[in-house]
């Protein structure tokens, strides 16, 4: 079949006369352009920001990424609150994936005080940390078809998830806000037959990957629409601190799991998920490959963790526990990539700054600016979703 | 990219044939998982309102609010928590804090109300269709508490360290201890409200966590002048009622204010305290007795210039907390200590002048502008059974005054104590310990009315003075004393299983088929004390009004029916030092109030 007649030429790129340092002038007022936004209410855009971009017929000239929609002042809200308050508060700062904030700010505060967290609770903590995993590639992996109208899977995709969330609501007590892993510990044992349910489902979510594989992975439209599109240069993974998917998508073996190994991931078998193409295809691919190493994990994790255990180390009484000056960094790979906090004590009972520094930003702001130049106006939600911006986690 | 690729998503019409997912698992209600955190309960009978769920909540949410039918009292704040929906997230860190675990969340999550203001509710007093579930987030089992529900240990010296010694046998907190169990205090203030003196328990604390004895000697010495003698002998009200004491072990609030009282020295308290220089208001004030209450009147009354002068019968000062309380557990230095520093504001003490024969009242109402009376109660009770008049029956309360004295104090080798309370084991420990000095061995057996479950010395007293090799035996009234050939041959009791009739009238009752001797050479009686009031005579009884009891009416400021009079301490309220402390401060504002009636409204010390 030749490619000929679906291929969408970049022609429009040609207009706009490029200035002396080779970047097009796009003049409003030739008509030749008109603005459009995309969000910050947009099926194609996720969460709560807006793409503000300069179409040129279906082509985007520019684009310009608009985040406020959200801020809610996390980061200020946790300098008036006591170490303990303030993992509660934390997980709003990514919705989809809450526990990645739980965990730093708790491993932070125990770096902080010098606490080191009983074995058994770091099992716990990596189950709750890769099941929020899955439940998210759960929505990003058949989602990436939603952007380009292969809804169906993302909708199916959907149902799985629920089955995770359930696993969730018995273990933490909530579903979305799990609110489960704590500085000292965590806040609960695996239920009985948590392992027998959890491997249920996790059978039942491997036999939906393969239908995702039939309908979305080898499907002529998908690999139409997304090869050769949202291509990250290489470069610019280091240039612009890409992590993540998106870096390894690039080629780059980078995965805080295996390069920082935190709680007991130096313990389990697993292997970087890399491709070279750096195009949504191969993200989207990258992220495929991720469900399988998270599954396993999980399958490795719920093998090798103790029967039994501790659930919670020795901390000063919480209602005045002041941790001595300091500061601390400490990350973890979320599904989007390397997640870290950088905090600073005061010797107070109150966190004097935590800061977030997620894979959004980068990829969210910094990167999809520049990817989207050039791009088919309907590609802009694919190309967007592929970086996985998580909105609230921009601007915490 | 291949055929395949273009016919492998139509596998997706397979699903056609397939019942939708909305089908197969239909969205039926069902009740939220084991652990789910719902609505909120509250076993409003176990909730004390402490307010630990109210500090913790990082939206406040929770407002603690008076609650109808629930009323204030010592160890309950009267308050409960009131959740406002339209704030709270359902971490249920309220639930892990809670102290006395009343607090719950439920598995039900779903409540459809149209008026907003219910979103605001008070869990366990506002009825909840939710109130009866049992399943829900609780919290998590042994190992993950918030605080540390075991106390620090205070180190004692071994029974066979100090069973023959007058030397003080707690050793007091090291600074790790002291901070250690400083960090367990929830601030709740339900020990402040109980406290007679209202001490600012939760912020001297808070003083020892961030090492600041000499913030935390200020705040003692704003309610308690005498923290050494209260850091050892207190009968801690506080830790009876102390919130973590429902689950756990209650905070030594009693140890943690003498280690600060200790690692202040004496010298540096009038710098510390502020009390270096006081203006004189040329009033004078007179004083009869230096126990806790005349000391704290004396303290107080000092500090706002007033000149005053402590009448004492004895040799020493003190009263009950020098000649009734034994030397191992309060040493007379540290009594020195406190009383120093309160006649270092100029307060003088007259000793061995006793009131009604070396000087009257009235002349004394005479020559000074006030009087305060706190003279204790110093005469000891009999149970005048036959054969107490013998002259080898003795009263607690005379020997331990002996024992202090220096006094040669009689002693036996068999000896029978009764009495169930506090002095009647502090004569048991100084005899004992007389015994083994004198003979080599414990001979002492202590019995009481009361059983053992309901004796009212402390446990840790009856506890103490067994290890120490001494018999108590409870349970039993005593009978007569068996004397034969004027020699005390021991104690007849007969089994008692009742205290108090129906009206809760004080009404022993005993078996007298259940007999039982204690044989010894000598009986110590331990049963109460009376006051003597001898000092005031008939005229001045005349203005006096005296309940059936015999106790003197006084005002809330100890004011009593002669204005110039205020009476005070354990003839009025008690009989402990905390009330003696707590009625001085008043007295001493009474009399400010008394003495400037233009200064009413001002605020006093």
């Amino acid at each position: 079949m030749s490619n000929t007649i679906f291929d969408w030429k970049k022609d429009r790129s040609m207009f706009p006369e490029p200035d002396k340092d080779g970047k097009p002038v796009v003049e409003l007022d030739s008509q030749k352009y008109i603005k459009v936004w995309q969000g910050p209410n947009h099926p194609g855009v996720t969460g709560n920001m807006a793409l503000e971009l300069t179409i040129s017929g279906d082509e985007v000239m520019e684009a310009k990424t608009h985040v406020g929609y959200l801020h809610r002042g996390f980061e200020k809200l946790f300098e008036r609150r006591r170490y303990m308050q303030c993992f509660p508060t934390s997980i709003r700062m990514c919705v989809p994936e809450p526990d990645i904030n739980e965990y730093n700010l708790s491993r932070g505060t125990e770096l902080l005080s010098g606490i080191e967290v009983p074995e058994m609770a770091g099992w716990l903590r990596m189950i709750a940390l890769e099941m929020a995993r899955l439940q998210v590639l759960l929505r990003t992996v058949p989602g990436q078809g939603g952007t380009i109208g292969l809804g169906l899977p993302a909708q199916w995709g959907l149902y799985y998830r629920e089955l995770i969330l359930d696993r969730f609501e018995e273990l933490t007590g909530g579903r979305i806000y799990h609110m489960y892993i704590l500085p000292g510990g965590v806040r609960g044992l695996l239920p009985d037959g948590f392992k027998k349910r959890l491997e249920d489902n996790l059978v039942k979510i491997e036999a939906f990957m393969k239908e995702v594989d039939r309908v979305v992975y080898s499907n002529a439209v998908f690999k139409k629409r997304t090869k050769g599109i949202g291509v990250v240069p290489p470069e610019w993974i280091d240039q612009y601190g890409a992590t993540g998917p998106v870096a390894r998508a690039a080629g780059y073996k980078r995965d805080v799991r295996k390069d920082y190994p935190y709680l007991y991931y130096d313990r389990l078998d697993f292997d970087y998920n890399v491709e070279h193409e750096s195009d949504v295809f191969a993200r989207f691919h990258v992220r495929r490959k991720d469900v399988d190493t998270t599954i396993d994990l999980l399958r490795q994790i719920m093998a090798k963790m103790p029967e039994k255990g501790e659930l919670r180390a020795e901390t000063p009484n919480v209602l005045h526990w002041k941790i001595p000056r300091g500061e601390t960094l400490v990350r973890c790979e979320s599904s989007r990539g390397e997640y870290l906090f950088y905090m600073v004590a005061d010797g107070s009972i109150y966190p004097r700054r935590i800061n977030l520094r997620g894979p959004s930003y980068t990829h969210g702001v910094v990167l999809l600016e520049k990817l989207l130049v050039n791009a088919n106006i309907s590609d802009v939600s694919s190309i967007m979703v592929s970086l996985a911006t998580c909105p609230p986690e921009i601007e915490r | 990219m291949s055929l395949k690729d273009i016919f492998s998503p139509f596998t997706a019409w397979g699903k056609a044939f397939e019942k939708p997912v909305t089908i197969k698992d239909p969205i039926a209600e069902r009740p939220g998982a084991d652990r789910y955190r719902g609505f909120h309960k509250n076993d409003i009978s176990t909730c004390i309102g402490c307010g630990t769920c109210e500090t913790i909540c990082e939206n406040e949410a929770i407002d603690l609010v008076p609650v109808e039918g629930i009323e204030t009292k010592d160890g309950d704040s009267g308050l409960r928590p009131r959740v406002d929906y339209g704030r709270c997230c359902w971490c249920a860190l309220c639930v892990d804090v809670c102290t006395t675990g009343s607090l719950s969340l439920t598995n039900t999550y779903t409540w459809v109300e149209e008026d907003p203001e219910a979103y605001r509710f008070t869990p366990g007093v506002d009825e909840k269709p939710w109130d009866k579930e049992e399943k829900g987030w609780k919290k998590p089992e042994p190992g993950y508490e918030f605080y540390n529900l075991n106390r620090v240990t205070m180190e004692h010296l071994e029974p066979e360290e100090r069973d023959d010694t007058f030397i003080e046998m707690v050793k007091g907190f090291s600074k790790e201890q002291a901070e250690k169990e400083a960090d367990r205090c929830v601030e709740c203030g339900i020990c402040t409200a109980t406290c007679p003196a209202h001490m600012g328990i939760p912020e001297y604390i808070k003083a020892i966590r961030n090492d600041d004895l000499e913030e935390g000697l200020r705040i003692l010495y704003d309610t308690n002048p005498l923290p050494e003698i209260c850091g050892r002998i207190c009968t801690h009200k506080c830790e009876t009622v102390c919130t973590l004491g429902h689950r756990g072990e209650a905070l030594s609030i009693r140890w943690l204010k003498r280690y600060i009282a200790d690692q202040n020295p004496s010298e540096k308290y009038k710098k510390i305290l502020n009390s270096e220089f006081i203006e004189k208001n040329g009033k004078k004030v007179a004083i009869i007795g230096s126990g806790p209450s005349g000391l704290s009147t004396a303290h107080y009354l000092a500090l706002m210039g007033y000149e005053c002068t402590i009448f004492e019968k004895l040799s020493k000062a003190g009263g009950m907390m020098r000649f009734g309380i034994p030397e191992y557990r309060l040493p007379y230095d540290q009594i020195d200590k406190d009383i120093s520093y309160i006649e270092s504001l100029g307060v003088k003490i007259k000793y061995n002048t006793q009131v009604g024969v070396d000087i009257t009242l009235d002349e004394l109402g005479k020559k000074y502008d006030a009087v305060f009376a706190g003279t204790g109660l110093h005469m000891g009770r009999s149970t005048r059974i036959e054969g107490t008049d013998h002259k080898n029956v003795y009263q607690a309360i005379d020997l331990l005054r002996k024992i202090t004295l220096g006094e040669e104090v009689p002693l036996t080798e068999h000896i029978v104590v009764i009495g169930g309370g506090n002095v009647a084991m502090d004569i048991t420990r100084s005899l004992a310990r007389l015994q083994k000095q004198k003979y080599g061995k414990v001979g002492i057996i202590t019995t009481s009315l009361e059983t053992e479950d309901k004796m009212p010395a402390d446990r840790e007293e009856v506890i103490e003075t067994r290890e120490e090799g001494a018999v108590v035996n409870p349970g039993w009234a005593p009978q007569y004393i068996e004397i034969e050939n004027d020699k005390i041959k021991g104690l007849h009791v007969a089994q008692c299983y009742s205290l108090f009739d129906e009206e809760g009238k004080f009404n022993p009752q005993c078996n007298l088929d259940n007999l039982q001797f204690f044989e010894g050479n000598m009986v110590v009686e331990s049963i109460g004390q009376g006051m003597d009031l001898s000092y005031l005579t008939e005229d001045l009884k005349h203005d006096l009004e005296i309940d059936r009891r015999g106790r003197i009416k006084v005002n809330e400021y100890f004011q009593s029916g002669i204005p110039w009079l205020f009476i005070g301490g354990d003839i009025i309220q008690g009989p402990d030092v905390i009330h003696g402390i707590a009625n001085g401060h008043k007295a001493a504002r009474g009399i400010d109030e008394f003495l400037f009636e233009e200064k009413k409204d001002t605020p006093k010390p």
